[in-house]
């Protein structure tokens, strides 16, 4: 995923409205009316985030009978948790090594 | 082991990490700004880092080359600003394969008890320099088991 492609999924998810859109998308496809069910906002309003999720990757959108329904597209969320990983691993194994190289100078100090 | 913990919020240019250590602040900043020892530690289990210079003053440089399970070095330089001190310490970081995007980095050191919580801020530059600085330079060196007592324990024996 290029930097642009991953600054705009965590523009996407800046925001924690989209993020509840998704955890709900989660549990199965949904339109504006379901969606829009838990907040206090417009489905109008709610449109708008969609088209946010979508322009990011998140979701797509089909129309089925007379309703569009929200589908979650998995793939470009787990990308983008994968630099936090490796920037975890990074810290996670040079802490570790710091913490041996700790014990051994407070050893060198004490004996 | 003590757990390393990252935060990252989602659109916004900041990172903080938390790590506690079994050490006081003045052992754990030795290790920060020895340049020998700095190098003893710093990057993941499968790299190398050699320290070229590391002047710790206010307005002194640094600058280290990390060589990947790759091969490769990627440089990374930078200058302190303030004087380093177990309060703390205040710097920009540049990883040489992307000039011009510069982090600011603050890391703190506060003592407890015996033991040290140390506090690394970084603010990038934009949040598209945070993101794009995590995709790419930190790629080297990853994909390692998670094996790392034994190296450990080897590391430590032969230094004896």
């Amino acid at each position: 995923m290029s930097g642009d492609q991953l600054s705009a999924v965590y523009g996407a998810l800046a925001d924690p409205t989209r993020r509840a859109i998704l955890t709900r998308l989660t549990e199965g496809d949904a339109n504006v009316a379901e969606l829009a069910a838990p907040f206090k906002v417009s489905q109008p309003a709610i449109s708008r985030h969609l088209k946010v999720l979508e322009q990011a990757g998140l979701i797509s959108r089909r129309r089925r009978a007379t309703a569009r329904f929200s589908h979650l597209e998995a793939e470009p969320l787990r990308e983008a948790t994968v630099w936090l990983a490796r920037y975890q691993e990074f810290w996670d194994e040079s802490y570790d090594r710091l913490d041996a190289l700790l014990a051994r100078l407070r050893n060198e100090h004490s004996g | 082991m003590a757990t390393t913990r990252i935060i990252a919020e989602p659109g916004t240019p900041f990172v903080e990490i938390t790590r506690e250590f079994d050490a006081s602040r003045e052992l754990l900043f030795r290790a920060h700004i020895d340049p020998d020892l700095l190098g003893q530690w710093l990057g993941p289990r499968a790299t190398t880092t050699t320290v070229d210079h590391l002047d710790a003053r206010d307005g002194g440089k640094w600058r280290y080359t990390t060589r990947g399970a790759d091969g490769n070095d990627y440089g990374f330089h930078g200058v302190f600003h303030g004087t380093p001190s177990p309060d703390g310490i205040v710097q920009t970081f540049e990883f040489e394969g992307a000039p011009g995007h510069v982090c600011l980095q603050t890391v703190t050191f506060e003592e407890q008890g015996g033991r040290t919580m140390l506090r690394q801020n970084a603010v990038f530059q934009s949040v598209a320099d945070r993101d794009g600085m995590m995709a790419s330079g930190m790629e080297q060196g990853v994909n390692e088991g998670m094996e790392r007592l034994d190296e450990l324990v080897a590391r430590m024996a032969s230094l004896d």
